[in-house]
């Protein structure tokens, strides 16, 4: 079937099987590959997207369902000068990422995040990325550069009492 | 996973849903926000020849204030409901759980609707809805509307009372008028299914105990309403609450554990709904 879909700002329009993921469509028939596949089973989000402005996992939603709609993907973010995207930079500054599979996803499901929470609190950062799995960081560092985007200076410290393990307890 | 081949066609009002449905009967399949049909199909565990996505009827994508009770239309997303004031006021219970389902992603694209027919029963939101007493309004061919009470719509493992041919179009809740409540969601990582949940109402007037993942179908606790209703204080009424249930056994839970799970969220939803 015929669909149009609007990804980054540019109109494409293609021939696709009903049952073409989201993803496969922007991965394979875009060739945006900055979207990665982790699970294929709707659990690690490091396939998330935006569509229409919310984070959805593009590895459970059809392209036929996205027809006519708004999608950005990590390829869409910085300036066209490569000049990072806010919540880019922050990653980069608080080292938010070690072997970068699960950055992209994780920058969109925290743009959508910001969008509909500006000033979120530590624990409303990590319950809103617990769609989000990552092997490498720990989050802590994650969490901080979600945190510190959202305060417009990407560079800035938040103020930040990781739970300690053993006890549950703040330090 | 690629799911087997479908047809696709995309119904913009209840009608032209209907309408697919009658056309193509057994073979055709709703699809709302997809987030429980698209897993399956990924998997061949469904394998629908004909997909009708219902996801664009705004229409059935509401929340209003009816009087005594709330309407909320089946394609309301479970984002829409954590969100909204009018629920947060009159049906706070519901609006909190629909924040505890999956995860954020989730949420923005799966719907009430979709949950309450797809009738899991380690799903939140029919065991809410079941303690909450709402009515659930179906409409079949023609338009003709059906109301099936909560407590007759889950008929079995994945089975609800929809005739065929017919879709959910509504839920009604009745306010909760200040009554207390809780809702335990007893789970090992974030964004995981409930291994026990346990929905409570809990007021002068009413008391309502939905258990989740406590058989083959969202449960009210009786055993210990009865027991409420009868005089009992909460720990002797919670100490009854996997009475006449049939939980099973699977790599997070046991028979038995499932059952002590049950006694003890029920006793610390109904000292929550009492604080
Ligand atoms: C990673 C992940 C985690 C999740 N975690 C949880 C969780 O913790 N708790 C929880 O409760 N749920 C959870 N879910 C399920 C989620 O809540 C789904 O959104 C919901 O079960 C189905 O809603 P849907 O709109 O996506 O329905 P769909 O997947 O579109 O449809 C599901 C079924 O219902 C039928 N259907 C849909 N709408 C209607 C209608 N209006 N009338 C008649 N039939 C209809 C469809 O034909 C299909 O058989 C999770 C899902 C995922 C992918
Ligand atoms: S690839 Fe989509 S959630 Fe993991
Ligand atoms: S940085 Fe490696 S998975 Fe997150």
């Amino acid at each position: 079937m015929n669909i149009t879909i609007t990804v980054n700002g540019s109109e494409h329009t293609a021939e696709v099987e009903p049952r073409t993921l989201l993803v496969q469509f922007l991965r394979d028939q875009l060739r945006l590959t900055g979207t990665n596949v982790g699970c294929d089973t709707s659990s690690c989000g490091a396939c998330t997207v935006l569509v229409d402005g919310a984070s959805v996992k593009s590895c459970t939603m059809f392209a036929t369902q996205a027809d006519g709609l708004f999608v950005e993907t990590i390829e869409g973010i910085a300036d066209d000068d490569g000049t990072l995207h806010l919540i880019q930079e922050a990653f980069r500054q608080h080292h938010g990422l070690q072997c970068g599979y699960c950055t992209p996803g994780m920058v969109m499901a925290s743009l959508s995040l910001l969008n509909e929470n500006p000033d979120p609190s530590e624990r409303e950062v990590r319950t809103g990325l617990e769609g989000n799995l990552c092997r490498c960081t720990g989050y802590h560092n994650i969490v901080k550069a979600v945190l510190a985007a959202a305060t417009g200076d990407p560079a800035s410290e938040p103020s930040f009492t990781p739970v300690d393990l053993t006890t549950g307890a703040r330090s | 996973m690629i799911p087997a081949a479908f047809e696709y066609v995309r119904a913009d009002s209840p009608e032209a849903a209907l309408d697919a449905l009658a056309e193509h009967g057994d073979d055709a399949k709703l699809m709302a926000g997809g987030h429980s049909l698209i897993p399956m199909m990924k998997l061949r565990l469904a394998v629908p020849t004909v997909v009708v996505d219902i996801g664009r009827i705004t229409r059935l994508s509401y929340i209003r204030d009816r009087g005594d009770h709330v309407a909320v239309g089946a394609l309301t997303t479970h984002y829409e409901v954590e969100t909204n004031d009018l629920l947060h006021a009159e049906v706070p219970l519901l609006a909190h759980a629909a924040s505890h389902v999956g995860d954020l992603q989730v949420r923005h694209r799966g719907t009430i609707g979709g949950s309450l027919a797809h009738s899991d029963p380690a799903a939140d939101l029919p065991a809410v809805l079941l303690a909450l007493d709402a009515t659930f309004v179906a409409t079949g061919p023609g338009g003709v509307t059906r109301d099936i009470p909560a407590g007759e719509f889950f008929t079995g493992y994945f089975e609800s009372s929809l005739a065929e041919g017919e879709m959910l179009t509504e839920i009604q809740i009745p306010k909760m008028a200040g009554a207390g409540w809780s809702f335990q969601k007893f789970n090992r990582r974030a964004q995981d299914w409930a291994i026990v949940g346990v929905a409570a109402v809990h007021g002068p007037d009413r008391t309502g105990i939905g258990l989740v993942n406590m058989g083959t179908t969202p449960l009210r606790a009786s055993a210990t309403e009865a027991a409420l209703a009868s005089g009992s204080d909460l720990a002797d009424a919670a100490a009854v609450a996997d009475e006449g249930t049939e939980p099973s056994a699977d790599l997070h839970a046991s028979v038995d554990y499932r059952r002590h799970l049950a006694r003890v969220l029920v006793r610390r939803a109904l000292e929550d709904a009492s604080g």
